[in-house]
């Protein structure tokens, strides 16, 4: 048993780290939060170049050949600024949906551009009568000539708004079917929607949109159980997010208790206070720990394996998580619920990684007692 | 990262495992599947076994009687002994004396109280809290006065559980009534047979045997018995804290409550169906169980650090703090999965014996958050060694 990160992780860890920290301050995303795309394709680019986005794809599709933990690391140390590119849309929900999903010619067509940075992809599963459910959807692609018409509507599709290729769901003659469909195509119409994290996704309307066979991912019907697959790496990738923002929130609360004084004394030298901040503490290093068994966990093929930790380290950020955004707020008093404060975006970005892939209720249901 | 114990590990696991199965008495076996309701004389018999076999302190070094394992094969032994319900070993002479005498003992001390601790002929008992010293364990006034070549002992020991099973007491007694009040204090071992000690058992809330008050009344006790020295007692006190912090973690406790409550949980029907097979229920045990792993994650964490030499981390400092609400948390389920069950007191034959243990146990683990210095002194500590923010 070992917790510690070989070279090569210590190394991508403290790069990103560094990144976040010196070239993508919380004023780069405040700034970006009101752009069209809400981030910077020329850092997605560079994204790309440093290796990033294929950390965890084998190295005959343009990856490094590493695991999903490389992934979750990159994550983990992007969320202690909000850095807003979308790696968890592209690289998680698209990436690995692909991958898994795809043949060498598909995969050298949508994943190796994305891995190189040219290029985004998103994730179009979600549909607005279903919840957490991706078998649960109307959207269908209906056999013609060569190929499929797929009409249907998606929700909340993140990166949805610039992505290059969607990876859409449908159901098929042959039931739930994954396909590429490039956002540009004739009969795709997007409605941006912004999210409560100063970020956005997609609203997404196929109307008749043409596609061959070619744009078909696996058989007829292997989409349910590939995007299953996908929606435990994203509950492992959000909880992994997740503990960039509560270690990040847990400092930054330690450090205002340390600062802010009232009746003369430093607020955090009141007993009440230590308390809360000790059991943040507690809950953060919960998190910590078995988002560790998540991402290691998220590679593994056994299902009822891979569910256990992934689920109950989900079931912690929806806990835990989610009590010490809360707590941080509170400790911050009237500054914590101004936009001005950074805390506030921290805690609504943990409040968007709670509703998605699975909340507390939903992983709570499937974990097997 | 490797989140799996090796090929190796887990053969261990098997070979322990059978061994335990086959090393309890049919009768004791009997009961661990049961109530799980055991005396003090069958976990002094476990005890007598597992010594026979070498087993009892794996936690020792190999020259004074460990069994030279490394950290995972300790922790599997644990785990393994902790879930076949087999008697509690009693810790105070294994995992808190031992320890410390091996440490900071002298040679003469760790010949003459080492062997009779692992052999079982000298049960230990602690002798910290007074009724006017708790949380605020420093300020005690149990004193020890020179007399030359022995202390003469006077004052009241409280919570000595098990002090009227013991042979023997560590201490925490003042020697210094005018030094500050933390340097003033030394860690004495009493003889529970000397003249002039009184030990008044009382009755806990769980009905379990194990609070006493224990009286010193002009007690003579060798300096000999002093361990780390006179005055050092405030060190020893914080060494011994330290081994405390993994030993309450209540990893064995929490996997054990759990068993029982889906054993009762599967047992009990609703509308016709087993508790399991209901939802509500069903989340309940859910929430609870992930949460467990969550806090296993973090034990397993101090394991592995320990396991490459190294000190476990700071993290480690939430063990007992998150563990022994969690193991509460769990005895609460168990009082709750059985309804109306749970209102039965010690009888026998009238509930599935499973639930004749539930509610002593429950009551017996609403000391878990009090003892091993209470879960607000533990928040005081962290706040201050570890977040390191102002004091007041």
């Amino acid at each position: 048993m070992d917790f510690e990160l070989d070279q090569d992780q210590e190394m991508l860890a403290r790069t990103v780290a560094d990144f976040a920290k010196n070239e993508s301050p919380v004023e780069r995303f405040r700034k970006l939060r009101d752009d069209d795309i809400g981030y910077d394709p020329a850092v997605w680019q560079k994204m790309g170049e440093l290796g990033w986005l294929g950390v965890a794809f084998p190295e005959s599709v343009g990856g490094y050949g590493g695991s999903f933990v490389e992934c979750a690391l990159v994550l983990e140390n992007l969320a202690a600024t909000l850095v807003p590119e979308p790696y968890l849309a592209s690289v998680v929900l698209g990436g690995m949906t692909l991958l898994r999903a795809g043949n060498p010619e598909q995969h050298a067509r949508y994943l190796t551009p994305m891995i190189e940075g040219e290029t985004t992809l998103a994730l179009a599963s979600s549909e607005a009568q279903g919840r957490y459910d991706v078998s649960a959807i109307e959207t269908a692609a209906t056999p013609k000539g060569e190929g499929y018409e797929i009409s249907g509507k998606k929700v909340w599709v993140l990166n949805g708004h610039n992505a290059d290729h969607l990876i859409v769901s449908a159901k098929a003659p042959g039931g739930v079917t994954l396909f590429v469909v490039p956002r540009e195509d004739e009969g795709v119409s997007v409605t941006v929607a912004k999210t409560i994290d100063g970020q956005k996704a997609a609203f997404i309307e196929l109307d008749g949109v043409k596609v061959g066979e070619d744009a078909r991912l696996g058989e007829e019907g292997a989409g349910a159980s590939i995007l299953d697959r996908t929606m435990d790496y994203a509950a492992a990738a959000a909880v992994a997010e997740g503990v960039g923002l509560a270690s990040t929130m847990l400092n930054m609360t330690v450090e205002y208790l340390g600062t802010r004084e009232q009746f003369g004394v430093k607020i955090g030298s009141f007993q009440a206070l230590q308390h809360r901040a000790v059991d943040m503490y507690a809950e953060t290093e919960l998190l910590r720990s078995i988002s560790m068994a998540s991402m290691v966990r998220a590679d593994e093929e056994d299902a009822s394996t891979r569910r256990a930790d992934v689920s109950a380290a989900k079931y912690q950020l929806a806990t835990g998580g989610i009590w010490v955004a809360q707590q941080s707020l509170q400790l911050h008093g009237g500054i914590g619920v101004t936009d001005e404060h950074d805390i506030g975006l921290y805690f609504k970005r943990m409040y968007a990684l709670n509703a998605l892939f699975g909340d507390a209720e939903h992983h709570v249901a499937r974990f097997c007692v | 990262m490797n989140l799996s114990f090796t090929e190796e590990e887990e053969a261990f696991r098997r070979e322990v495992r059978a061994w335990i199965q086959d090393a309890m008495p049919a009768d004791m076996r009997e009961r661990a599947k049961g109530s799980g309701g055991f005396t003090p004389e069958d976990s002094a018999t476990w005890h007598r076994i597992l010594h026979e076999k070498g087993w009892v302190a794996p936690h020792w070094p190999k020259e004074f009687g460990g069994t030279g394992w490394d950290a995972a094969r300790r922790f599997i032994f644990n785990e393994e002994m902790e879930t076949s319900g087999a008697p509690q070993l009693s810790v105070f002479g294994l995992s808190m004396v031992g320890p410390l005498i091996i440490s900071f003992g002298t040679d003469a001390q760790r010949k003459r109280f080492l062997p009779k601790i692992l052999s079982a002929e000298e049960f230990w008992c602690q002798g910290y809290s007074e009724p006017g010293a708790g949380s605020d364990l420093a300020s005690l006034r149990t004193t020890a006065e020179d007399a030359g070549d022995h202390f003469i002992v006077n004052g009241q020991k409280t919570w000595t559980s098990y002090a009227q099973y013991a042979d023997w007491i560590f201490c925490l007694v003042r020697t210094d009534p005018n030094a500050k009040k933390q340097a003033g204090i030394t860690f004495l071992l009493i003889d529970l047979k000397s003249p002039g000690i009184e030990v008044k058992p009382m009755q806990t809330l769980g009905h379990t045997p194990a609070f006493c008050d224990t009286f010193f009344d002009n007690v003579k006790v060798p300096k000999e018995n002093v361990v780390g020295g006179v005055n050092q007692g405030w060190t020893m006190a914080k060494a011994l804290l330290g081994h405390e912090r993994t030993l309450l973690a209540m990893v064995g406790p929490c996997r054990n409550v759990l068993q029982k409550i889906k054993h009762i949980a599967a047992t009990k029907l609703v509308d016709g169906r087993p508790m399991l097979e209901h939802p509500v229920w069903r989340a309940k045990i859910a929430r609870l169980e992930m949460r467990f792993r969550a806090h296993l994650m973090v034990s397993y964490r101090a394991l592995a650090d320990q396991q490459k030499g190294k000190m476990p981390g700071p993290e480690s400092s939430i063990l007992k703090l998150v563990g022994t609400k969690l193991v509460q948390e769990m005895t609460e389920l168990a009082m709750e999965i059985m309804g109306e069950s749970s209102l039965t007191w010690y009888n026998e034959g009238v509930c599935m014996p499973i639930e004749e243990s539930i509610g002593p146990y429950f009551c017996y683990e609403r000391a878990a958050t009090i003892y091993g210095g209470s879960n607000e002194i533990q928040r005081n500590v962290i706040a201050k060694m570890i977040l390191q923010l102002p004091s007041s």
